[in-house]
């Protein structure tokens, strides 16, 4: 069988291949840009073409301005969808939310999970000249080390770690999200009765595993008595195996849940179905449970972004960390109007909240 | 290359006296043909999103062989496309089916890493050769578990490889979170699961300034066309064809069967083993991450490659061509979403629609071949090969065959 | 370790995993079918995706579970006509263009929920349904008797498919098909008629998984499956062909899965142990058939297209 493939499909196959190549190398290297959809508009020319400098499209003058002339060109790599409900999502919003007073034109490449393909998705987005690039995921950090020295005129911004690498054109953003965590942890064991609590994450890295601690932190701190064990799957996108992870906290009478990843809508699906309380993390997820979510740290990135763009007008591309915290509002606890918190549980939460902005609550790293 | 029954009906049509021009159009044309309907289908769907598909189109082909930039991403691309696919042809020539190339590729990826970690000072010219042999290495136990089982027990390797996938990528992780992470303040003190930075010895040297082109370019290259004359020139290659054909047969004639199930086996998961050292050293970002999957790594380079090699007729050098097309598609794809705003998933659907149809005209050829002899011409003598005696591709597991 | 071995939860161990065990057997048990009568068809992961996001979809615009079960269902029947016209009339090179299938059906689930659904809406799952009188048996009731109708549809599967295969003159048939195609086909056996059954049976049966799958989770995401429908195909290797054992297989898969994440959630498994413990499920497959080497032989004519000689 192999032969009878063999013979004509190659000797068809370079000839097509011929003729493409032909065909894309006799036309003009760059196609008209597709006309900008309302929101998220789309990059401008398919075809990259570096140029080692790339033109400084950012406004050089010194004085800052909140509502800029020029246009400023960003770009979001991210590796999961822009709906999401989750760690992409709480990006693509806050960017969306700044367009118009920031004058932005928007790119957006979603389900980037690939890294080897993001990376080349940067670079490509570097040589055409974008003013900043946002790098929405630290699986992405190691290839912005590398690449920001070669776009100095380029900013970068990479999170959600705190390393800038000592570069002056990257900045950096993280959330302390076992800030949220914190308090949430603190709020679950109030409301458990079992004093059981199941936490559910993906792998033991990152941002999910700051969340968890800080989760676990919280409750104990409470109740120093509670059972906060955090189960981690394996994978962040394997929706059935974080269903089953909530139905054997259940079987262990855990009454309150919590999770973080992507494919945690499997466990909020367990939650409201043996109605349970749920907090969630990242983004909103009331739209998921919307009787059983207690509470959601949504990270807003607005302020920070804001902080990062007027960085490059002003002339700086680099050389700063931004932390999104309970006190500055990159983290803020969203309460769900629709489940009935006891008054003393919002009480201590506040009161918790306060403690953080103020310093006088200590949160384990 | 081999196999001459493909010419017969060009010189039957053709000395025959009569130019059966349905018959040959069917039997030159059916693959263009192919492509031709799956990018009709393809723009088809681009139209019921919105999208138009001259741009999409116009923008894919740009993207993939528009410019020296565009081809060098292919060609890098088509890198670990082209070493899984000649492993498959190794494998599938022996008969095994070896779906484990996503782990093979991670666990070169993982022993290659290690290496240079371990061994940080040595020269590059040193180095080089030695993290990818380490690569090749690290895929060629992978492959070679599911090979031993095979030969000795009887597992069927698809159930084997399978499972050894899902093993690698908790493997991976392990590793890459803990034992070789990198605790420094750069990798946020051991939060983010990639390794040290590599030794600036270890990394592929690019050899056309502006782009990435890599190294591992060329020696894909090369190895593509040493396993060819493995395969065709030599008697282990012999041995490794003749019991693909036919186990019993090659017992009977003293070849040692299950050796060579396990030694292709294996060779088809260093071939993969080298391809994810390819990918750590010839990275942009000059360390293995993870992102907790396989996928993350590979780009389904294990799975892709498999396609590439059955385009390729399970010949080396047409998996070149073959690697370098789908490797293409891959990039273009990227071009043509942020052209359109169509996901790449699109160019996924389509690839496997190109795959489907090209395979089911091979049919249509082959009969309309056998009829262009049977018609009339010097050769009609001889039988044509029918399908069912072609040598299987499929697996051939468990028990005797 | 005590904490484990209660009642409690044990019975919900037990009960998870035979849920988390449906889809996989549903594949695995389609796939059978087809690989008894010679045909292999690796598009299945493919073909559970469109099955599971047409259920969705359907859910999402008709509030009724049980059309969006037929969906799912009709989804797969009609991928099995496309995998017969292929595989069987067409005589494709089976192995190619199953791949095929299962790109296709990747990408185009993926496509169709981005641009169709936008931010996901979780749906309503079936509940589970305790069999009258069974489900109070102590203990055993509530592992087994408490599922929803499609866990019970998919063991019940078992012994049909069982009986089909094995006291039917169809299960001859199909049987006969598989080993030696050209004797059936002297026999009078269309040996084309019965393949385009048994693969779109099959296929039916991927749907049905899909659908099982979506109903589990309650929400659609990119790949779902995450392979499932190989690991299906996987199975079907370690059953032997025949049903009972791919039940078996597709159990085992599901328990040690349950047990694992039963385990790090009672902290029996430390969190430093979490990655290596996830690769359970799968080492455990594998050496299970190590152990158990049966010399079940394949079909004989698997993967071999067929055609009439003369």
């Amino acid at each position: 069988m192999h032969r009878h493939l063999d013979r004509k499909l190659s000797l068809i196959l370079p000839a097509v291949l011929v003729a493409l190549v032909a065909a894309s190398c006799g036309g003009s290297s760059t196609p008209a840009p597709a006309s900008p959809a309302p929101s998220p508009s789309v990059a401008a020319a398919a075809s990259p073409a570096p140029s080692p400098s790339a033109p400084a499209a950012a406004s050089s003058e010194p004085s800052p301005s909140a509502a800029a002339a020029t246009t400023l060109k960003v770009a979001l790599v991210a590796p999961s969808a822009v709906n999401d409900l989750a760690f992409t999502q709480s990006m693509v919003e806050a960017l969306n939310s700044l367009k118009a007073k920031y004058n932005l034109e928007i790119a957006v490449s979603d389900n980037q999970f690939v890294v080897a393909t993001a990376a080349n998705v940067i670079q490509n987005y570097a040589s055409q000249g974008y003013n900043l690039i946002i790098a929405h995921g630290s699986q992405y950090g190691s290839t912005i080390q590398q690449l920001a020295p070669q776009f100095p005129n380029v900013s970068f911004a990479w999170g959600t770690a705190g390393s800038t690498y000592n570069l002056p054109n990257v900045f950096a953003y993280q959330a302390n999200s076992n800030e949220g965590g914190y308090v949430q942890g603190a709020m679950a064991a109030l409301l458990s009765k079992s004093k059981v609590l199941g936490v559910i994450g993906p792998i033991a890295v990152g941002d999910a595993k700051l969340y968890v601690d800080g989760f676990c932190a919280g409750a104990k701190f409470v109740e120093a008595s509670i059972s906060c064990i955090p189960v981690y799957t394996g994978s962040f996108s394997d929706v059935s195996l974080m269903a089953t992870a909530a139905t054997t906290f259940v079987a262990n009478k855990a009454d309150v849940l919590t999770g973080t990843a992507q494919a945690v809508v499997g466990a909020i699906g367990v939650a409201k179905s043996h109605n349970l309380p749920w907090f969630g993390t990242q983004w909103t997820q009331v739209s998921l449970a919307p009787s059983n979510v207690v509470a959601s740290q949504v990270y807003n990135w607005a302020p920070i972004l804001e902080q990062i763009l007027t960085e490059i007008q002003g002339g700086k591309l680099g050389g700063a960390t931004f932390t999104a915290t309970l006190g500055n509002g990159g983290e803020q606890i969203q309460f769900n109007p629709g489940f009935n918190l006891p008054a003393a549980v919002k009480a201590k939460a506040d009161e918790l909240i306060k403690g953080i902005t103020e310093g006088s609550v200590n949160v384990p790293q | 290359m081999s196999g001459t029954e493909s010419d017969e009906p060009m010189r039957a049509t053709v000395a025959g006296g009569r130019v059966d021009l349905g018959r040959f159009l069917l039997s030159w044309f059916a693959v263009p043909s192919a492509l031709i309907i799956a990018l009709l289908l393809g723009a088809v769907m681009m139209l019921a999103l919105g999208a138009n598909p001259l741009t999409g189109y116009s923008a894919l082909v740009t993207g993939a062989f528009g410019g020296s930039y565009a081809l060098s991403s292919t060609a890098i691309q088509a890198v670990p496309l082209l070493l899984v696919g000649v492993g498959i042809c190794i494998a599938f020539r022996a008969n095994v089916f070896n779906i484990g190339g996503e782990g093979q590729i991670a666990m070169g990826g993982l022993a290659g890493s290690a290496t240079a970690l371990a061994l940080p000072n040595l020269p590059s010219p040193v180095m080089i050769p030695l993290v990818l042999l380490a690569g090749a290495a690290g895929g060629a136990i992978w492959g070679a578990i599911p090979g031993v089982f095979k030969a000795k027990y009887n597992v069927n390797e698809i159930l084997s490889t399978i499972m050894l996938n899902l093993v690698a990528v908790q493997v991976m992780n392990y590793l890459l979170a803990g034992p070789m992470v990198d605790q420094s303040p750069d990798s946020v003190g051991g939060l983010i699961p990639e390794t040290k930075l590599l030794p600036p010895n270890s990394l592929l040297p690019i050899l056309v300034k502006g782009t990435q082109l890599h190294l591992g370019v060329p020696i894909a290259v090369i190895v593509a066309i040493c396993v060819y004359f493995l395969l065709w020139r030599t008697s282990f290659g012999f041995q490794i064809r003749s019991v693909g054909l036919s186990r019993n047969a090659s017992a009977y004639a003293g070849m040692p069967v299950k050796r060579t199930i396990t030694l292709a086996m294996t060779l088809s998961g260093a071939m993969c083993g080298l391809a994810g050292a390819i990918l750590v050293f010839g990275s942009i970002s000059h360390r293995m991450v993870t992102d907790g999957s396989l996928t993350g790594f590979t780009g389904s380079a294990g799975f892709n490659g498999i396609v590439v090699a059955l385009f390729g007729g399970l010949n080396p050098l047409w998996t070149i061509v073959s690697a370098f097309f789908f490797g293409g598609l891959i990039v273009g794809g990227s071009s043509l979403q942020v052209a359109t705003g169509v996901p790449s998933d699109l160019v996924t659907a389509l690839s496997g629609i190109v795959v489907v149809l090209v395979v089911s005209l091979e049919y249509l050829r082959r009969r309309a071949r056998a009829q262009s002899i049977a018609l009339g011409g010097p050769r009609a003598a001889s039988p044509p090969r029918r399908p069912h005696q072609d040598p299987p591709l499929a697996v051939k597991g468990g028990g005797d065959r | 370790m005590n904490q484990f071995f209660t009642v409690d939860v044990l019975t919900v161990t037990v009960a998870s995993g035979i849920a988390l065990a449906t889809p996989f057997l549903l594949a695995a048990l389609g796939e059978t079918i087809g690989q008894r009568s010679g045909v292999i068809n690796l598009g299945v992961d493919g073909i559970m995706l469109l099955a599971a996001f047409a259920t969705y979809y359907t859910a999402l615009q008709t509030g009724n579970l049980l059309f969006a079960i037929l969906a799912g269902a009709g989804t797969g029947t009609i991928m099995g006509m496309i995998t017969a016209l292929v595989s069987v009339t067409l005589k494709a090179e089976q192995g190619i263009s199953g791949i095929g299938i299962y790109l296709f059906g990747l990408g185009f689930s993926a496509l169709l929920f981005q641009k169709l659904v936008g931010t996901p809406l979780p749906i309503a799952t079936l509940p589970p349904v305790g069999i009258p009188l069974l489900d109070e048996i102590p203990v055993v009731g509530g592992m087994f008797f408490k599922q929803s109708v499609l866990v019970y549809l998919a063991f019940l599967l078992v012994p049909i498919v069982a009986f089909v295969l094995n006291r039917t003159t169809y299960g001859l048939k199909i049987k006969a098909v598989g080993e030696n195609p050209a004797a059936a086909d002297s026999l009078g056996v269309s040996v084309a008629r019965i393949r385009w059954s048994t693969v779109m049976l099959g296929c039916t049966f991927a749907g049905l998984a899909g659908a099982s799958l979506l109903m589990y989770g309650g929400i659609f995401q990119v790949n779902l499956t995450q392979s499932e429908g190989f690991i299906a195909v996987a199975l079907v290797y370690f059953g032997a062909w025949r049903p009972v054992g791919v039940m078996g297989g597709s159990l085992l898969y599901g328990l040690v899965g349950v047990v694992i994440l039963t385990w790090k959630s009672l902290g029996i498994i430390p969190l430093s142990a979490s990655d290596l413990a996830a690769t359970a499920p799968a080492v455990i497959t594998v050496l299970a058939l190590l152990f158990l080497a049966r010399r079940f032989r394949q079909p004989a004519a698997l993967g071999r297209p067929y055609e009439r000689e003369g």
